[in-house]
């Protein structure tokens, strides 16, 4: 009883070191057959057009309404301190550093991340990925590569954006519903929040996410089992595990960036 | 056609993102603050400089003249050494004095700069000697409480 315990611990370790280094090798692999890119650059714009464009209307509206929810709740906190005319920089900060990178990424596992393993996941189960193959073309630079260097490149634009909408949102409600004074939410964000410590810092922050769930996304893609069944497991997995990776990853960020 | 239309919408998404990174330094951060003009360093000496910061503004009549360079501190004379940089395009006299003030009651610390009379200007690497430090308002609490003391021990003499 005791023993088979013990051993299921050791099959789960040992594959999960497994899974690491075969995810491991995959990306250095992604990387290896990523100059090749450079010469037909066209599948990256296409590849930036599905995950970037189709993914802006979420993120915009999302943005919007974060943005009225911070301009609310951060009014009504900041108004029994009498210093209302800190909500600017509230709503700005918490945007930059925090929400628009990690919202952005969430919703981006979800609306995109999701969608490029089902593709993957499909090409592989009607083996068309083996069928590219047979013709001597790779489909890790054919296929898998493009559409990770889109992620990685939408990924801070679309963050950009929902931090922009966001803020926008703010000054909505804030400004034009509330009636801070205007002045005041425009110059203390401006006082308060730092061009490279705040604003660069959030934007590295969602490339990372851009290479974490991207490629969590892909490799998902690549290894999941080649039965409709598979696929769908494929595609919880990709949800579960990026959510979960970039909401680390965030806390081992702020940790080395904020401190 | 269908390429091109394609090509077309990329663009457009890469350039509102741009637009909104742009947009998120000059209007929300302190890009549009961020000075690229020539500017010549003045040296000041305060015995405390309170919450003064890297960056904070350097204000005469209220209007942004400059912005803080450095902060050090001098064991010689146990002084806060702190490096101004005034835009080129403004003189000062030498006997220019600075004080450390605050905007509002609990709002930033900045430096203002009151002119003198003096004929000749300040240049890069001068030294302003009157200064005037900031106000810490525990102390201030405290000379009011001391003085307060003070009168009531008066009174009772009386």
């Amino acid at each position: 009883m005791i023993l088979d315990m013990v051993s299921a611990l050791g099959r789960w370790t040992r594959e999960y070191v497994v899974n690491v280094g075969f995810a491991t090798r995959t990306f250095f692999a992604l990387l290896g057959a990523s100059p090749r890119i450079l010469r037909r650059p066209r599948l990256v714009t296409g590849q930036i057009h599905f995950i970037g464009n189709y993914s802006l209307t979420i993120i915009a509206v999302s943005g919007l309404f974060v943005g009225f929810v911070l301009g609310l709740q951060g009014y009504y906190t900041l108004n029994k301190y009498g210093s209302e005319q800190a909500l600017g920089l509230l709503v700005a900060l918490s945007l930059t550093r925090e929400l628009g990178p990690v919202v952005t990424a969430l919703l981006f596992a979800g609306r995109a991340g999701t969608s490029l393993t089902a593709e993957i996941g499909l090409m592989k189960a009607g083996e068309q990925l083996a069928a590219m193959e047979m013709m001597a073309v790779n489909p890790l630079e054919r296929v898998i590569a493009p559409r990770f260097w889109a992620g990685v490149i939408a990924m801070p634009l679309l963050a950009a954006i929902f931090s922009a909408v966001g803020i926008f949102g703010g000054y909505l409600v804030g400004v034009k519903l509330i009636g801070v004074d205007e002045g005041a939410f425009w110059s203390q964000m401006q006082a308060g929040v730092d061009v490279w410590k705040d604003i660069a810092n959030g934007v590295i922050k969602s490339v990372v996410f851009g290479f974490a769930v991207t490629f969590i996304a892909l490799y998902q893609g690549n290894e999941a089992q080649p039965t409709p069944e598979g696929v769908s497991r494929a595609t919880t997995r990709t949800v579960v595990i990026a959510s979960l990776t970039v909401l680390w990853l965030d806390f081992l960020l702020t940790a080395l960036m904020f401190n | 056609m269908q390429r091109k239309s394609l090509d077309l919408w990329v663009g457009m998404f890469v350039l509102l993102g741009a637009a909104s990174l742009f947009f998120l330094a000059m209007k929300a951060g302190n890009m549009s603050s961020l000075s690229f003009g020539a500017t010549y360093p003045v040296i000041t000496k305060f015995d405390n400089i309170g919450g003064l910061k890297q960056r904070a503004p350097v204000k005469s009549a209220g209007v942004v003249v400059g912005r803080v360079g450095g902060i050090s501190f001098d064991d010689k004379t146990f002084q806060a050494v702190v490096t101004l940089n005034l835009d080129s395009g403004y003189k000062f006299p030498k006997d220019t004095s600075a004080k450390i003030l605050t905007s509002g009651l609990l709002g930033e610390q900045y430096i203002g700069l009151e002119p003198g009379g003096d004929t000749n200007n300040l240049v890069a690497g001068d030294r302003i000697k009157m200064t005037q430090s900031a106000v810490v308002l525990e102390n201030l609490i405290s000379q009011f409480l001391y003085s307060k003391a003070a009168e009531g021990k008066d009174g009772d003499k009386q």
